[in-house]
């Protein structure tokens, strides 16, 4: 489903990724870990098609992410659910309208994009804070608000960048709970994380990263080498 | 509000220059039409000698229309002009004012040597021509154009530039909002299409007040420019005129404000995949 073949991305003389090669099947969990600047946004901003790599290839679904055009860009787009380190929720929006928002872009009817909302705030428990804004939220509030943006739209392959990284543990638990939910209902998910008792917690695949290269692979992994 | 006041003020100055433009044109058209060489003729010209006289200015072939004006016609011309002037009329008669030929030649710049031609004939008097008006005229109107145009062109790039400037701030104030819209699948024209709007809704108010600005004005000098132009027939200026002008008004704030966006959004453009 997804592929990277010897991908290198450099950024003059930095180089954040070396040589990455791996391939995440339909329906996968895998955790891409390592330090912060092993390269794990940059995959996921090359999925997006936010950066080019300098050589080497994408593929998604056969496709080769790094080929689309610019102009072509937003369809792929829309096939990803993509949930942000930061959130990129609009604060001077609801949570409903924020959740839409993909839907909406898409120029979907109004009586659907409410159906798939009220769906969608009930499946992450937020139907109570609808009409709230993002700061009149609690952390693992915010990240249920944008997993909610990310699955309005049902994708196959959720991308998650950190998605713990401001929770305290008991709500990271909870997330992740949500995030087995959604991945046993058949969508593939890539989480970057450097989160260790998640992914300790979880036995599923592990690709760690270090320096920009993959220094590890491993089908049911922990945070550490074992 | 900056960019509105900017186009305003610019439309506003284009309108000015293009009704000095129109104005000048009609008052030259105006003046074109009457009568730019008057002979006057001798007591003793015979009606022989002056259908002769007129048969041989026919034939310069320089001539548009030729009119003879008897003593009684300048006469009734003369009480027709000074009929509120009751003293000036007392003492005259038709035997003290003389007899003429009005004539419009084809070109403007054939009045002086028409005239000098006609001077040697035996039966003319005296002559009078206005080309010193209406080569002063067209003078004016032709700069009056070029200049006129000049300073259009400056000020619609000055507005495009504005609406450049407001819009490309807006746009680095919305760089994180687009980004998100943009890596939510947005296409461009749903990033693009109401900066563009907004562009071409600062061009339409700019053409509406500049119109509304420009009427008023016009409204408040008519008086005044009806007796300054005195005989001249501009005023009133027609209201389908003026709806024509709103029309060429709203067609070029629409242009400014769509192409101020345009660039706009092909500089910010730029920055991000």
């Amino acid at each position: 489903m997804i592929s990277f073949n010897k991908v290198t991305k450099k950024f003059g003389e930095i180089t954040a990724l070396e040589n990455v090669s791996f391939k995440i099947d339909k329906g996968e969990f895998v955790f891409l870990t390592g330090p912060s600047g092993a390269g794990k946004t940059t995959i996921v901003k090359i999925l997006l098609g936010e950066y080019l790599p300098s050589s080497g290839t994408v593929e998604v679904n056969g496709e080769e992410v790094n080929k689309i055009p610019k102009r072509k860009l937003f369809l792929w787009r829309r096939k990803l659910g993509v949930i942000f380190q930061d959130y990129k929720l609009f604060s001077d929006r609801t949570v409903e309208e924020n959740v839409s928002l993909p839907l909406l872009i898409q120029k979907k009817s109004a009586s659907e994009i409410k159906h798939s909302v009220d769906k969608i705030l009930s499946l992450v428990g937020l139907t109570e804070r609808a009409k709230l804004f993002p700061p009149q939220l609690a952390g693992g509030e915010l990240q249920r608000t944008a997993l909610a943006r990310a699955l309005i739209t049902a994708p196959e392959i959720l991308i998650a960048d950190e998605p713990t990284g401001n929770l305290d543990p008991q709500t990271s638990a909870e997330m992740m709970k949500l995030f087995k939910e959604i991945n046993e209902k058949g969508t593939t998910l890539l989480m970057a994380t450097h989160n260790k008792t998640i992914v300790d917690s979880f036995k599923t695949r592990v690709i760690e990263l270090k320096k920009g290269q993959v220094v590890r692979d491993e089908k049911e992994g922990k945070y550490h080498k074992n | 509000m900056a960019a509105v006041l900017v186009i305003s003020l610019s439309l506003f100055l284009i309108a000015v220059f293009f009704f000095l433009g129109v104005g000048s044109q009609s008052a030259l058209k105006y003046f074109e039409t009457r009568p730019q060489l008057i002979i006057y003729l001798k007591d003793e010209a015979k009606l022989q000698d002056i259908e002769m006289l007129q048969a041989k200015i026919q034939a310069t072939g320089k001539v548009k229309e030729i009119n003879y004006v008897s003593k009684e016609d300048a006469l009734k011309l003369y009480k027709e002009l000074f009929k509120d002037k009751p003293l000036l009329l007392e003492m005259v008669t038709a035997n003290i004012l003389p007899a003429s030929l009005e004539i419009s030649p084809h070109e403007l710049s054939s009045v002086k040597d028409l005239a000098e031609e006609l001077k040697k004939e035996s039966i003319v008097e005296d002559f009078d021509y206005e080309e010193d008006v209406v080569s002063s005229l067209t003078e004016f109107v032709s700069a009056l154009r070029k200049i006129g145009l000049g300073i259009a062109v400056f000020l619609l790039i000055i507005s495009v530039l504005t609406v450049l400037v407001v819009l490309g701030m807006k746009i680095s104030q919305r760089k994180t909002e687009i980004e998100i819209l943009k890596l939510l699948g947005a296409s461009s024209s749903y990033i693009r299409l109401p900066l563009y709007l907004e562009g071409i809704f600062y061009g339409l108010t700019s053409a509406f007040i500049s119109w509304g600005l420009s009427y008023l004005a016009i409204l408040y000098s008519t008086p005044f420019l009806i007796n300054f132009l005195n005989g001249v027939p501009l005023f009133p200026v027609p209201v389908i005129f003026m709806l024509e002008v709103l029309g060429g008004l709203i067609v070029l704030g629409t242009i400014v404000g769509f192409l101020g966006s345009y660039f706009a959004v092909l500089r910010s453009a730029r920055t991000m995949r």
